[in-house]
């Protein structure tokens, strides 16, 4: 029996793309990998972020607001089908400076982007003493912060639960343990083999594997130029209310442990996390929050964002073997509403569909 | 950073063993040494309970004052207080003293950690007034104090001991729930000729039995359905005995099913473990010398697979030998020779092993809780949640975390991983080893944030390419 | 807190130091392991979790299991742990979210 949709990755890229589908009648099949995978969907911040993205790049820029305004929706959808609140607040979000300098500098990127969005990007520029009114525990150090009226965040591990449910109950099949090996076009079709030997047939293959879009790419016609960035992270033990929006690096998650990142590393496939950055991260927080000084870290991880060259996230139909698709980025929270809801209609093309040109991977010309 | 020639992480019979052999051969050792005084668990507060309370504790408690003693030696720097929270495959050694973080980072370290009481999740278990065989020990041990109305539930050896020591400290338990099954009596009748080797160890069971015995302690054998009673506090614990339903009342319920190696520190070191099927969970893999797959790391005691504290002694021993070799403070014709006797010891104290194991396997109600009970005591998650996770696709450990944080509280899986282990085994119908275990990181202890950022004086400069950005 | 509690000293004529835990006054061993001291005064619950609000006490006296925390100075600490000495100003753990006023 034929899968009409394979998504390879079952990861909340492919199973937010998975349960769009779904809604629209489609027949799906997930493949994933096994416990012990990298999974930037269970190591993530659990943003919902729009500020900074897209500065020079207005297209990703529109993407990103364009789903952070679906999400409600698509919480509310998640929460009523599954029974899972998945604690998504989108009150704002910080941005934080120590320097007024840096703050001007980024302000004025902000001002450019704005005016190629028409005015629509809803920030305010914060100086301490305003920050302070919203943020009573701020430090002194903290000279300002920039506030973005579309940020949020929300609880990516209960996203994570609730699509895996809802993709079952809705009929999906989905395959755990299971990471493909190598997907070949063969008569029109696609053959995707397993780790153990297994062979599928299916009609059309989405690649929404993270990192292991550069193995299986190829084959399809892909580039696939991603590689893996760590990021590490802390979290606390679970503390009483202590600050009222997430900023970029810090945000005090719904159970009450603080989440503190982040770091950008270029270490190839390392997820550990260093005593050297962790001690940073840890340093820096307590200067933006001083509280923190006594809160105790509970746990550390490393996790591999999935870079493109250039940040952007890469939508691409093949062009040289009809019914591959490639779908990959690094903001997989943020963009699982537009994943869920919109993205079912760029593999089918139409009217409805969006226009994701700006994603295409030949963009990444070989000079 | 400070440097050490061997490092040793515990004060247990192994480390204590390990840091004294070191010593003799010149080696200069810094001993970790969580507690406030050595001695690990099994031989806790020695030095201090010996005179007051060394009838009650028994002379297999009172050897630990020799191995305590043997620290009195200018080249062991015995650090007390000192909770571990970082290794590295370096060696680098961070932990806490005193509130403030320390960094330290030896050529060699002896991870010498022993061994935690598995998890014995039961209906109640997580009611003030529940507490394991061993914290019973600890306290009076350490503190002197005892339980008035405590009953002793579970299998192992412990559980008798503990009830002669409280026998003895004029506190006898109410009564001894044994979930020993005549089944286990059979299987280990496979093993009595290791056991009959052991011959000190049963006699010893047979004079601990008849203590408990003469006092009066009530014994119900192959109880199943263990479960703790009470609302704020335990009140009584229920369990069925010979077909029928049994209520005791008590303030104190001991629970006990043997103990297992903490995996915690080698975990976090990405050493590979094995499955031992024998004592029904995992061990780092190491060789005959304790050496891991990592230059500089070696495993010594129970924390390397149950053996007891005498075998503990015994291979803390072997572990510092190879240690000197390697550090070349003695040849290895040295190390070769001095080791053969140590290996015939360790040999023999490890002769009764296979008959307690087989005489004593944890109760398959604990490996496999009904679902309603706790099984994650830190973030109250039970059996059937972990069944539910399964059902949508969790096949292994690190995926509950994702789904219901299950092993993400402070405890990191200490009481819960062998647990979710099984649970996910039997419920995807697979074995414990293709399961695996909790992904564990530093820190291995909570420790304040602050006192991790102060680190960073010790610390390079962040290198080039490795920026802290700021959001994504 | 009961009136008599569920342990018991056996060991006698050890010098005590005030100690306050959760607002309340115990003289307690100097020099004595917090847990088993508040556990031989008569406490019994020492904290509450923040999932449920279930009651926790000592489990298993080692520092594995952290069901003893205790918050000394602003710090979670555990009282399995620590030890006692003079003037020790013990609070209970943050549990489940409290009103404003709790």
């Amino acid at each position: 029996m034929d899968i009409e949709n394979a998504i390879i990755g079952g990861g909340v890229v492919g199973l937010s793309l998975a349960y769009g589908l779904l809604k629209r009648g489609r027949g799906v099949t997930v493949f994933d990998e096994g416990d012990d995978a990298f999974r930037a969907s269970r190591g993530n911040f659990g943003l919902v972020w729009v500020q900074g993205k897209g500065l020079g790049a207005p297209d990703y820029a529109r993407w990103t607001r364009r789903s952070a305004e679906a999400w409600h929706g698509f919480a509310e959808e998640l929460r009523a089908a599954s029974g899972h609140d998945l604690a998504l607040s989108q009150e704002g979000g910080y941005d934080f400076y120590f320097d007024e300098e840096s703050l001007a500098q980024r302000v004025a990127q902000y001002e450019a982007l704005k005016a190629e969005l028409g005015g629509d990007y809803p920030f305010d520029v914060l100086g301490h003493n305003a920050l302070k009114r919203e943020e009573p525990g701020i430090g002194s150090e903290v000279a300002g912060a920039i506030l973005h009226h579309a940020d949020g965040h929300v609880n990516p591990l209960l996203l994570l639960k609730a699509l895996a449910s809802e993709v079952r109950r809705a009929g999906g099949h989905v395959r755990s343990n299971c990471k493909i090996v190598s997907v070949e076009p063969s008569s029109g079709e696609f053959r995707l083999t397993s780790e153990f030997g297994s062979i599928f047939g299916a009609a059309r293959v989405v690649l929404t594997a993270g990192l292991g879009a550069a193995e299986l790419g190829p084959k399809l016609g892909f580039k696939a130029p991603v590689r893996p960035q760590r990021g590490q992270v802390l979290i606390t033990e679970k503390l009483p209310k202590m600050m009222n929006r997430p900023s970029g690096i810090i945000r005090q998650v719904n159970e009450g442990g603080v989440q503190i990142g982040d770091s950008k590393e270029e270490v190839g496939l390392d997820d550990r996390e260093t005593l050297e950055t962790t001690s940073q991260i840890a340093a820096r927080a307590i200067r933006v929050y001083p509280a923190l000084r006594k809160a105790n870290l509970l746990r550390s991880w490393g996790a591999l964002r999935i870079m493109s060259p250039d940040g952007l996230p890469i939508y691409q139909k093949s062009e040289t073997v009809p019914g591959a698709y490639l779908v990959t980025c690094h903001s997989g929270i943020t963009l699982a509403a537009a994943h869920a809801m919109f993205l079912p209609d760029w593999l089918d093309g139409g009217e409805s569909a969006p226009n994701l040109e700006a994603f295409s991977e030949n963009r990444f010309t070989v000079s | 950073m400070r440097d050490a020639a061997l490092l040793v992480v515990g004060a247990g019979p192994a480390g204590m063993a390990a840091a004294a052999a070191a010593a003799s051969m010149g080696v200069a050792v810094t001993l970790l040494d969580e507690q406030p005084a050595a001695g690990g668990q099994i031989y806790r507060a020695v030095e201090a309970a010996a005179g007051p309370r060394g009838e009650i504790l028994g002379e297999d408690y009172l050897y630990g004052l020799r191995l305590v003693r043997a620290l009195e030696s200018p080249l062991i720097a015995h650090e007390k207080g000192a909770t571990v929270w970082r290794v590295d495959a370096d060696g680098t050694v961070a932990y806490s003293q005193g509130g403030k973080g320390r960094l330290i980072r030896g050529r060699r370290v002896i991870l010498a950690t022993g061994a935690l009481e598995r998890p014995v999740p039961a209906p109640g278990w997580t009611l003030p007034g529940v507490m394991t065989a061993g914290a019973a020990q600890i306290l009076l041990k350490q503190s002197a104090v005892v339980p008035r109305r405590a009953v002793l539930a579970g299998k192992g050896p412990l559980l008798y001991l503990v009830a002669q020591q409280l026998v003895k400290a004029g506190h006898p338990p109410l009564a001894l729930v044994e979930a020993r099954q005549t089944t286990d009596h059979l299987r280990a009748l496979a093993h009595l000729a290791g056991a009959l080797k052991g011959w000190r160890t049963l006699a010893k069971g047979a004079s601990m039995l008849s203590e408990i015995g003469k006092a009066g302690v009530e014994r119900y054998r192959g109880a199943t359905k263990i479960a703790v009673e009470g609302d704020k506090a335990a009140c009584a614990i229920t369990f069925d005995c010979g077909g029928r339903s049994r209520r005791i009342a008590c303030d104190t319920v001991l629970l006990h099913q043997g103990v297992v190696p903490n995996t915690q520190i080698t975990r976090s070191l990405r050493l590979e473990h094995v499955w031992d099927s024998a004592q029904r969970c995992f061990r780092p893999k190491v060789d005959e010398w304790g050496a891991t797959g990592l230059q500089r790391i070696y495993v010594a005691g129970d924390g390397a697979g149950i053996g007891g504290a005498r075998a503990a002694e015994q291979a803390g021993r072997l572990t510092a030998l190879h240690a000197a070799a390697e550090l070349a403070a003695i040849s290895l014709e040295d190390r070769d020779r001095q080791a053969a006797g140590i290996r015939k010891a360790l040999r023999a104290e490890l002769a009764v092993r296979p008959f307690l194991d087989a005489a004593f396997p944890p109760a398959p109600e604990i490996l496999r809780p009904a679902d309603e009970t706790i099984v994650c005591r830190c973030e109250e998650v039970t059996a059937g949640d972990i069944r539910g996770y399964a059902k949508i696709g969790c096949t292994g450990p690190n995926q509950t975390k994702a789904y219901g944080r299950c092993g993400m509280g402070p405890c990191q899986g200490r009481y819960c991983g062998l647990t979710v282990t099984e649970l996910l085994a039997e419920a995807n119908g697979t074995s414990a080893a293709e399961v695996g275990y909790y992904r564990i990181r530093a820190p291995l202890k909570p420790i304040a944030l602050g006192e991790l950022a102060d680190l960073d004086e010790v610390v390079p400069d962040v290198r080039p390419g490795q920026e802290i950005g700021r959001n994504l | 807190m009961k009136t008599v509690s569920p342990f018991l000293e056996i060991a006698a004529g050890r010098k005590t130091v005030e100690v306050e835990f959760d607002g309340e006054t115990y003289a307690l061993a100097d020099g004595a392991n917090l847990a088993a001291a508040l556990l031989a005064a008569g406490v019994q619950g020492f904290r509450t979790t923040p999932v449920s609000g279930a009651p926790r006490a000592p489990f298993c006296m080692m520092g594995a299991c952290f069901d003893c925390l205790v918050e000394i100075d602003g710090f979670t600490v555990q009282a399995c742990m620590t030890t006692v000495k003079p003037g020790l100003k013990v609070a209970r753990v943050h549990g489940k979210e409290e009103p404003a006023d709790a």
